[in-house]
């Protein structure tokens, strides 16, 4: 168990070590002079021999990394060009929001795929399995930002029944919040519902082949217990690691998301700071959300070995 | 897993002429098989109609797309206009025409470059194993890392943003994921009895991949690739609706979809139509994509 864990904490470390590396080594395939590039084009002299002296840019390539990625491990990833603020405070600033419209998704997710996944599972090839796989396949394939325009058109410009956009704080006004972020929160979450969906589908049927599981129905007990009592414990398992997988689409379609809702997170933030040539704040958002992905994915490993004995023996995710 | 079997007949042939017979059987067999999947026969259609509307542009588009006429500016659909005007007088129709030939442009070159760096990387990892694939593997893990959406945006930063440079970024933020499929393919199919007999005959290294490894997980790695379209073309949509990708006047849906947002309510049939295309594109790649993996499974008989 401890083995395990060591191991696949020391390959996340890895994996982190190795994101700092292409972060940095893109940030300086940008063509001109890296002062440049992180101070603005409007910097003076002054500025940049600041900006040179903190990142040491006289110094070999090398030393340059140690250095950057020194200051990255205490927090300092710079300062935005835009409003000299620090990029780590624009970015905590913007978190929250992206954390509250993620964390509804995904229990909207949750709520549509969960349940219809066990149904279509049970009632296998029937007209009921066929028209879950069919709405998971569309929801697949449906532009997530195009299904946003859509209900904007629907519900806020037609039917008036939400606002179409914007953000206030749910300390401020709960139900003005609530009511903007349901639309987006929906689009987010529809995408990851339809991969979720089938996941839980294919894992229950697995499930439900198991001698186990046969040997639960012939000792006469009820279906229902024999689906959530028996059968679902060992079904979900392979959906939290779908999950954490799943956390760097969520990241991505915040972004859009965020565009089309007009809601002030990080998503949007990035492609502000893309149009303002603000390459700091890209950069750290960059960094950040990798190397969120990789914790995210640590804790659900090792929750998922506490929940599952028999991945600690084989040491692999696929013990199944 | 198909309750039907349709293969008997053919293969029972009379001895003279068998092996004609179990040619031409085996040939409609295939479609037998092939037309049982009603769902993916109508995906693979739809996906051939998409790809000569992006050969043909030229001749179905009725306009040009991107002529503008100040008097025909968000003009609901009519018999000249089918789809309507955007808010520049232009052919919504035409555009929508011209955005297949970016988009299928966008999502076939994307995942084409993602195969031609990561199967021969994968290959390489898998083959040799040991050193060389910790480090290659350590280094797709790190790469997988990056939201493929949010790479892409990054590439983008760095490179500009155009349609080419968007491609590059999908491309490179999909290459990852050919890297460990190939990789797994090629560590299951080494084990594989004829590749072992292929080495005790003393077969090259490059040999080995190129003529007893690949053409075993090609179908796979086909699969993969159709399944991995459809994304590829939704992230370009996404780019260009970003203003990242594709830069007006060329027609894209991405671009389409993002004028079109201004003019909800005036206009709402700009943003259909382009959403539309992607939304069927994509469907029907998916469909394609889930049929051949059924038809390529060989336990499916």
């Amino acid at each position: 168990m401890l083995d395990f864990l060591a191991q696949r904490v020391a390959i996340s470390v890895l994996t982190l070590f190795l994101i700092t590396l292409i972060v940095f080594t893109g940030v300086r395939m940008i063509p001109g002079d890296p002062a440049r590039t992180m101070a603005g084009t409007d910097a003076d002299e002054a500025g940049l021999q600041e900006i040179r002296e903190k990142y040491g840019l006289d110094k070999p390539i090398p030393v340059q990394y140690v250095r950057w990625l020194t200051l990255a491990v205490r927090g300092d990833l710079g300062e935005s060009i835009r409003t000299r603020e620090p990029v780590v405070k624009t970015v905590a600033g913007k978190l929250p929001i992206t954390m509250q419209l993620a964390g509804f998704s995904l229990l909207i997710a949750l709520g549509i795929a969960i349940p219809a996944g066990i149904f279509s599972a049970v009632r296998r090839n029937t007209v009921w399995d066929l028209l879950a796989n069919a709405v998971s396949l569309c929801g697949v394939s449906i532009p997530s930002f195009w299904l946003g325009i859509m209900l904007i058109l629907l519900i806020s410009v037609r039917l008036h029944l939400l606002p179409a956009s914007g953000f206030v704080p749910f300390l401020q006004d709960p139900l003005g919040n609530l009511q903007r972020m349901l639309m987006p929160a929906f689009v987010l979450g529809a995408a990851l519902a339809a991969v979720l969906m089938r996941q839980t589908r294919n894992s229950m049927i697995e499930v439900m082949s198991a001698n186990y599981i046969r040997t639960a129905y012939s000792k006469g007990l009820a279906e229902w217990v024999v689906v959530f009592r028996h059968a679902l414990r060992n079904g979900l398992i392979p959906i939290v690691t779908i999950l954490g997988l799943q956390m760097g689409a969520l990241m991505g379609g915040a972004v859009v998301t965020e565009q089309i809702f007009v809601i002030p997170g990080f998503g949007r933030l990035i492609v502000e700071a893309v149009f303002t040539r603000d390459y700091p704040l890209v950069q750290g958002v960059v960094l950040i959300t990798a190397s969120s992905y990789v914790l995210i994915n640590l804790l659900v490993d090792v929750s998922y070995s506490l929940l599952n004995p028999r991945i600690r023996v084989k040491g692999s995710a696929d013990g199944s | 897993m198909a309750p039907e079997d349709g293969s008997a007949p053919a293969v029972g042939a009379d001895a003279p002429g068998q092996a004609e017979a179990v040619a031409t059987g085996g040939r409609r067999r295939t479609w037998r098989r092939a037309l049982r999947r009603p769902p993916a026969v109508v995906g693979a259609v739809i996906v051939c109609l998409f790809a000569l509307m992006a050969i043909g542009a030229p001749w179905i588009a009725t306009g040009d797309p991107i002529r503008t006429n100040w008097g025909q500016l968000r003009k609901a659909p009519t018999l000249a206009h089918p789809f309507g005007t955007d808010d520049l007088g232009r052919d919504v129709y035409s555009r929508v025409v011209w955005g297949a030939r970016t988009s299928m442009q966008a999502g076939v070159l994307s995942i084409l470059l993602a195969i031609l760096v990561g199967v021969p990387t994968g290959l390489t990892a898998g083959y040799y194993r040991g050193v060389t694939d910790q480090a290659i593997m350590r280094i797709t893990d790190a790469w997988l890392s990056f939201p493929f959406l949010i790479l892409a945006i990054g590439l983008v930063t760095i490179l500009g943003p155009s349609l080419i440079n968007a491609t590059v970024a999908i491309g490179m933020a999909a290459t990852p994921t050919y890297i460990r499929l190939t990789r797994g393919l090629v560590l299951s199919a080494a084990q594989e009895d004829y590749v072992q007999g292929a080495r005790a005959l003393g077969g090259g290294d490059l040999r080995m991949m190129l003529r007893h490894i690949l053409p075993n997980i090609f179908s796979a790695l086909l699969v993969q690739a159709t399944v991995s379209i459809p994304g590829a073309i939704i992230a370009e949509a996404i780019l260009s609706f970003l203003g990242l990708g594709v830069q007006p006047p060329t027609p894209s849906w991405g671009t389409m979809l993002n004028a079109a947002q201004q003019f909800l309510e005036t206009a709402p049939w700009m943003a259909w139509w382009p959403g539309l295309a992607i939304f069927f594109i994509a469907l029907s790649f998916n469909l394609a994509g889930d049929g051949l993996r059924d038809f390529l499974d060989p336990k499916d008989y």
